[in-house]
């Protein structure tokens, strides 16, 4: 299958390793992927923050870089981007009174996948450490982000993914259906509250044990990693794409996470 | 000036409503200053946290839950479709059994008819039915300017009105008091209680009992609100857990009911539906206690001297909004606000509006229009999380209608100087709606490494909000899309 890889902005510039890990998964399990070039952003930061107008053009944007391509189907490492390419462009293209658009948007918006939903529901992995090689020897927890639990509807296949993951000591997080906190410019407008959520959901990591908190969403993971940072809380956050991806042979050594791809690392 | 033909409606704006509505301090501020009360946190966190595990419990054992929320959410829609003609319905029915109708176009004139009823009946005090339509309107206080004392016998309501405090939740009010608060309330206000009063629940309960019940008995004027009005028979519902409310239904001579007009439902069946729902969603219990009815006059029974006043306070101007409208569906089960994560930490006071949390956030801005940079922060006040629209019986898809008033916001500000976050969202547009411009940006990445692998822990302006609450790492060397780019070029 020739999969497109949406990044999502925040991937793209400040977690390059989840986009690389979501390549590495989908070619170990033999398909082709490509990265659209002219791809930005889903457009939900301009939407959630009622810049409508001006998220018209990013909409715009997002479709034709992805209608420029030839693939069978399309995935971003994030269940909100996921859901907002559905829930949202078409929304506001309408808005902006191009129905076209609206319905290229939605057209596209089913065929785009969240990871563990192509993962599980297109390419069938039912096993990590059977079907992708997946080996992490460490206590991990797992945040379902909102979006990925209340839009896409996601259950439980992030979760089963990860506790297939070889070696993992996966820990269950209290409160686990609970908002980080992030809630996109709410973390910059109400930063009192979102700092109170990241602390209650901190407070539930530390519980579970874990010395990892993972997840689906970047923007969620950067919000609490930083949180915890702030602080000076033990755990850490990693991408879940970034734990299907390690194996025995490539490793994965989450005590010092840099966010740069690595020097001289390959496809 | 072209000339008006004659025949055609011409079309009013919209009038909207006055009352405990609008934020007087804008929702961040307000938070920020509740969520130094760690009291009032623990309380709520300890309340809500109770009752949301109740309402998951005993909504998951109904096969047909889900139907029943579609079948509330469509009885509601068709309420919203027909209101005219059901208001009309409504009132010939209440006629014909007996009651009188009056017509509110806003709280002042709810007010006034409500106080020239009182003073037609010759008394200066009156009992009172927990109500939101009431709150909304600010009739105790009115009242209270007019001569006239309103006494809450709802019991939380009487901790609020003892406590000279403000609701803070749309079903329990003093839901930010523990038991030594209310014992404190109690005995510094409560006339004739027992100094020896203890914090124990049936004890405080029974100090409320003896102050009320001397009240049930020497009143004869009653105000209530109503849950549900029935348009084909004219009867209004009440439901309750206390009995005090069906003390005040059926006691006084006189009973003054203030009902928003999107309570109505079309036939009496339909309250099969919401009586399922209400219940089920806001005590977590199947059943309420009491549930009281009442259809106008019955002679010799209850009271004699029954009034409607129909209020409309800004709810027309909602259903002029087919985006927002389904705002109105709400059945005030306070679902919302007890897995509000937002509405757990900043308590109900920071919304500054009668109706708190996530209903309350596209509720109020509604009612009174956005009017202010106060109201207009409250859609904002939400992570967009979507717990509320899962839990609400009637399905209204609260996260949505916060990004629709979101936007109905920022086009009523002021945007001749652009503010920072207008000049941000400007220019992310422009950056994100090329691969090339993103790619170009992306090439400054290395400049965060001069701040080193503490990451940053300061930032100016709005952006300082994110680093107040968190350090931002050190960012990659290189972006995603530059790294693949050289790969390809490498591969060529």
């Amino acid at each position: 299958m020739k999969i497109a890889l949406f990044a999502t902005c925040i991937v793209d510039a400040m977690y390059p390793r989840v986009a690389l890990a979501t390549v590495r998964i989908l070619e170990r399990l033999g398909h082709e992927v490509i990265f659209p070039p002219g791809q930005g952003c889903c457009s939900q930061m301009h939407v959630n923050s009622g810049y409508l107008d001006d998220a018209l053009p990013v909409v715009r944007n997002h479709v034709r870089a992805f209608a420029d391509a030839r693939f069978d189907v399309a995935v971003a490492p994030s269940g909100s981007c996921v859901a907002s390419l559905g829930h949202q462009q078409p929304m506001v293209a309408r808005a902006g009174g191009d129905e076209a658009l609206a319905r290229e948007a939605a057209e596209l918006a089913g065929r785009t996948y969240e990871l563990s939903q192509l993962l599980v529901d297109v390419l069938g992995v039912t096993d990590a450490a059977t079907d992708l090689g997946s080996w992490f020897p460490h206590t991990v927890t797992y945040h379902p982000s909102c979006h990925g639990t209340r839009l896409l509807r996601l259950g439980d296949r992030q979760s089963d993914l990860l506790r297939t993951v070889g070696d993992i000591d996966y820990r269950e997080l209290p409160d686990a259906a609970e908002c980080c906190g992030f809630g996109g410019t709410f973390s910059l407008k109400n930063p009192d509250v979102s700092g109170a959520m990241a602390e209650e959901k901190i407070g539930n990591i530390v519980a579970s044990g874990a010395s990892i908190c993972t997840g689906g969403d970047a923007a969620c993971l950067l919000h609490l990693g930083g949180a915890m940072r702030k602080r000076g809380s033990g755990p850490t956050t990693l991408h879940l794409a970034e734990i299907l991806a390690a194996t025995r042979e490539h490793p994965l050594d989450p005590t010092s996470y840099d966010h740069s791809i690595p020097e001289g690392a390959r496809r | 000036m072209s000339p008006t033909p004659l025949g055609l409606p011409v079309a009013r704006p919209p009038v909207h409503g006055h009352g405990n509505l609008h934020a007087e301090t804008a929702f961040p501020a307000a938070a920020k200053e509740q969520m130094r009360n760690e009291q009032m946190r623990a309380n709520i966190h300890h309340a809500t946290h109770t009752i949301r595990a109740k309402r998951a419990n005993v909504t998951a054992e109904l096969p047909d839950w889900e139907a029943l929320r579609d079948a509330g959410s469509a009885i509601k829609q068709d309420v919203g479709a027909r209101l005219p003609e059901l208001l009309e319905e409504f009132e010939a029915n209440l006629t014909a059994r007996g009651a009188h109708v009056h017509w509110a176009r806003d709280a002042a004139e709810a007010n006034e008819i409500v106080a020239d009823l009182v003073r037609a009946t010759g008394v200066d005090e009156v009992i009172k039915v927990k109500s939101m339509a009431t709150q909304e309107i600010g009739l105790d206080e009115y009242l209270a300017g007019e001569g006239i004392a309103a006494i809450e016998t709802d019991l939380a309501e009487l901790i609020v009105q003892l406590g000279h405090d403000k609701p803070s939740h749309i079903l329990v009010p003093a839901i930010h008091r523990n038991r030594d608060e209310i014992r404190e309330i109690f005995l510094n206000e409560m006339p004739g209680v027992d100094a020896s009063l203890s914090t124990e629940p049936a004890e405080l309960a029974d100090a409320a009992r003896t102050h009320l019940r001397e009240k049930f008995l020497s009143t004869s004027v009653a105000i209530s609100g109503a849950n549900f009005g029935v348009a084909d028979t004219g009867t209004l519902a009440v439901v309750e857990s206390e009995g005090n409310g069906r003390m005040c239904l059926t006691l006084p001579d006189t009973l003054i009911t203030v009902m928003g007009i999107e309570k109505l439902v079309p036939t009496f069946d339909d309250l099969e539906v919401f009586l399922q729902l209400l219940p089920r969603s806001s005590t977590g219990e199947r059943m309420n206690p009491y549930t009281s009815m009442w259809t106008g006059v019955t002679p010799d029974d209850g009271p004699q001297d029954v009034h409607v006043i129909l209020l409309d306070n800004g709810r027309t101007a909602v259903l002029d909004d087919p985006a927002g409208r389904s705002a109105l569906h709400c059945i005030r089960c306070s679902a919302c606000l007890n897995v509000c994560p937002v509405y757990e930490h900043a308590g109900g006071h920071a919304y500054g509006s009668t109706y708190p949390g996530p209903i309350g956030a596209i509720l109020s801005p509604q009612l009174t229009g956005i009017t202010s940079a106060e109201n207009a922060s409250l859609p904002f006040a939400s992570s967009l999380c979507g717990a509320c629209y899962d839990v609400c019986p009637v399905k209204i898809n609260i996260p949505d209608i916060l990004v629709h008033l979101r936007a109905r916001a920022v086009e009523a500000e002021n945007h001749t100087i652009p503010s920072q976050m207008d000049l941000l969202m400007k220019g992310a547009s422009v950056l994100m709606s090329r691969g090339l411009f993103m790619s170009v940006a992306e090439r400054l990445l290395p400049l965060g490494h001069l701040v080193g692998r503490r990451g940053i822990g300061w930032l100016p302006g709005i952006a300082g909000g994110w680093a107040q609450e968190r350090i931002v790492p050190t960012p990659p060397r290189q972006s995603f899309r530059n790294w693949w780019a050289s790969q390809e070029a490498d591969n060529d």
